[in-house]
């Protein structure tokens, strides 16, 4: 059906040789992501954040529920550096903030609102009762709420299989914090449990939604410390 | 109308049973991925739709829609409309019914495993490339199985000189295997947990060069070779232009793979890698504009046709939107647009325009087209696909009507700052709420969409299950 145009180097050799076709095309479509993958490895890559340590061991298994649960599908973690986000928002990301992110979460809707500075702008026991019902607290709300994260409980044993994995791919945990991370786990958990007594609120230190709040009250943690200690680089407002 | 499939005017004994299993899954995935999608829909719009249950949040459901939309209603499209073309294309039989059979039940069982896995929150996060680990082994397995018999096939051709669909396919077929192999790399925790190999900015980068280019080498480089084979066959015309395709399909599938980091922008991604996304996409108009040109001057003297033929409506509305949303694309993919624009429903807006419009409608054509020739039968209700297409394309109008105005909205009233450089919206929650109104005409619109679809596979059953006509006793 093609109209059968004679001649032309295109037609004489590169239709005609399929090996030759399919390297052509091999090529062409392996620069750009060469040229654009490869210096992030390198120097012209993201530059690190001094004071960015990696998440507790309760922190991944709140950071797997919140991979699990799909809170990215609706929530970033990325501030723009823009006016109105640091407004609303507070400090804008910097990549080193994401240095231990396996993987990265920055979404890409806000159905609801940026997380990445949500650590500490709210006690826990804000989120214990918003994420059971979110509109308890945010009247006209359309997030879902989460009641079986109260009932749910997280796998200590399982935690350590998380850590052995994220230590491959270049998180720094040491076979000492592996090896005590249930004990770990349930000593911060009890921090939680503690503060959420305080507020009146009885809870199981066990519970997925302990270890889901341990998460969020660590996002942006480090890199504000880091930026309010002068080391985030770049204004603070552009 | 006589419909002799005639399998055999080249005298050769294609397999078209393989085509019609991929056609029988296109049409049965596509219900239930749009269903999932109308579900999604009315959750924004009415959160009880959530339902209480952990398996039917939205945000487990999002990527089961996605996935199904994707590689379940769009993948069994491609595998439909490439096995039944290259056959011709090339002249010959596939290269290994083993392989194919092999290739399309294998198929099925990634989506079968989708569909359990991401309502249990079994998930890797990255869009589009969700599916956990043991699933992508399955995938890559399969792609191979797919690679071998494609290139086989090719191998083996009766025809010296490669159609331009198939150069299309083979970058699909090629792109892919790259695209998902470098992306899901990763360590295994569990059986069904992984951490990839790269952490934050290096890993979004990664990510979305491969998002980006499931658009570009599965939603649009594969469904440009079933248009350079289908258009013309339907609007019985030859291709307009054979040179602007050899120019439009280098410069495409060069430049695409580059504009993945306008994903990124304004993230703390280095500022040179933000800067080739977006000069990149911008580039991208002018190979994205060849190919539509060229579907639409294929056209040419057949105008009067498109009037009557259902057919064509679809692919004309389908080559449009292909335009209309690479135009759109590139805009966003400037600075300034997308720091109004990223974030939004206007987002969600403009990927429907491509896959209800370009991708959604081009199957729907083709769909329509093979049926008969592959049951050598009429369809049963001839008139209906004309209804199909115009509740299609009012739903997608309404679809990306009310995500734009909501985009504007959310995107508008997120920046404003008073007199006094306060917010002027400082309730976030406030914003969500006068959006209302607009998710409700997105699940009206994707409704309509649906309901069309749902026609397509009555039409098809009806056809299928009804007495063959006489011409098919031969």
């Amino acid at each position: 059906m093609a109209e059968q145009q004679s001649g032309g180097f295109h037609r004489r050799v590169i239709e005609g040789h399929l090996g030759l076709f399919a390297i052509l095309t091999t090529l062409a479509i392996l620069v750009g992501g060469l040229v654009e993958i490869t210096p992030m490895f390198t120097a012209a890559g993201p530059p690190s954040l001094p004071g960015v340590t990696p998440y507790t061991p309760l922190e991944v298994a709140g950071r797997d529920i919140y991979i699990r649960e799909g809170c990215y599908t609706c929530h970033s973690q990325m501030v723009r550096p823009m006016r109105s986000e640091l407004l609303r928002y507070g400090e804008w990301t910097r990549s080193g903030e994401y240095a231990y992110d396996h993987p990265f979460l920055l979404g890409s809707r806000r159905i609801g609102p940026d997380l990445q500075r949500v650590g500490g702008k709210y006690p826990d026991a804000w989120h214990y009762e918003h994420l059971r019902n979110p509109r308890s607290i945010s009247p006209g709300s359309i997030m879902p709420g989460y009641g079986w994260l109260y009932e749910n409980r997280y796998d200590p044993a399982d935690i350590q299989a998380s850590l052995t994995a994220l230590s491959k791919v270049g998180v720094p945990y040491t076979a000492e914090e592996i090896a005590g991370a249930p004990a770990a786990m349930s000593a911060q958990a009890q921090e939680i449990v503690g503060r959420l007594a305080g507020a009146k609120i009885t809870a199981e230190p066990d519970r997925e939604i302990i270890a889901l709040i341990a998460y969020l009250q660590r996002l942006g943690k480090d890199g504000r410390a880091a930026i309010a200690a002068g080391q985030g680089g770049g204004p603070s407002t552009p | 109308m006589q419909y002799t499939a005639a399998q055999n005017p080249d005298g050769v004994r294609y397999d078209d049973d393989i085509v019609r299993q991929f056609l029988i899954a296109t049409v049965t995935w596509g219900v239930v991925g749009m269903l999932v999608g109308v579900v999604i829909a009315l959750q924004l719009a009415w959160w009880p739709a959530n339902l209480g249950l952990p398996w039917t949040t939205f945000g487990r459901l999002r990527p089961l829609h996605t996935n199904a939309v994707i590689f379940a209603f769009a993948g069994n499209m491609l595998f439909t409309g490439i096995y039944y073309s290259m056959q011709r294309l090339l002249k010959v039989r596939m290269w290994s019914d083993a392989l194919s059979r092999l290739h399309f039940w294998g198929w099925q069982l990634i989506i079968v495993c989708a569909a359990v896995t991401l309502p249990l929150g079994l998930t890797e996060s990255k869009e589009y490339a969700e599916l956990i680990w043991p699933i992508d082994i399955l995938i890559t397995v399969i792609w191979v199985v797919f690679a071998l018999n494609f290139f086989g096939t090719v191998a083996i051709r009766k025809v010296k000189h490669l159609y331009v669909a198939i150069w299309f396919y083979m970058s699909f077929v090629i792109t892919i295997a790259v695209l998902h192999i470098v992306n899901s790399l990763a360590v295994p925790a569990t059986f069904t947990r992984s951490y990839p190999i790269y952490a934050g900015l290096t890993d979004a980068l990664v990510q979305w060069w491969y998002g980006h280019n499931a658009v570009g080498f599965f939603l649009t480089t594969p469904f440009l070779g079933l248009m350079y084979y289908f258009l013309p066959r339907a609007a019985e015309r030859p291709v307009y232009s054979y040179r602007l395709s050899i120019v439009h399909f280098w410069a495409l599938v060069f430049l695409y793979i580059w504009a993945g980091p306008h994903h990124l922008l304004y993230s703390a991604l280095p500022d040179w890698a933000q800067t080739l996304g977006m000069v990149f996409s911008i580039m991208l108009i002018a190979p994205s504009w060849g190919g539509m040109l060229n579907g639409l001057l294929t056209l040419k003297g057949a105008w009067d046709k498109v009037r009557t033929d259902p057919i064509l409506k679809m692919m004309v509305v389908a080559v449009s939107f292909y335009g209309m949303s690479t135009f759109e694309g590139p805009m966003m993919s400037i600075r300034a647009v997308n720091a109004l624009s990223h974030y939004t429903n206007w987002t969600i807006g403009h990927v429907h325009s491509g896959a209800l419009g370009w991708v959604g409608m081009l199957s729907f054509a083709i769909i329509y087209w093979l049926i008969p020739r592959l049951w050598n039968r009429p369809l049963a209700y001839p008139n209906l696909p004309t209804t199909h297409f115009w509740l299609a394309t009012i739903g997608i109008v309404l679809y990306t009507v009310s995500m734009w105005a909501a985009g504007l909205t959310e995107g508008l009233e997120w920046r404003a700052v008073d007199a006094a450089g306060q917010l002027k919206y400082p309730s976030f929650v406030d914003i969500v709420h006068q959006l209302q109104p607009f998710y409700w005409l997105r699940v009206a619109g994707g409704l309509m969409y649906l309901v069309g679809m749902l026609l397509l596979a009555w039409n098809f059953i009806k056809t299928v299950r009804g007495p063959a006509p006489l011409a098919a006793a031969h």
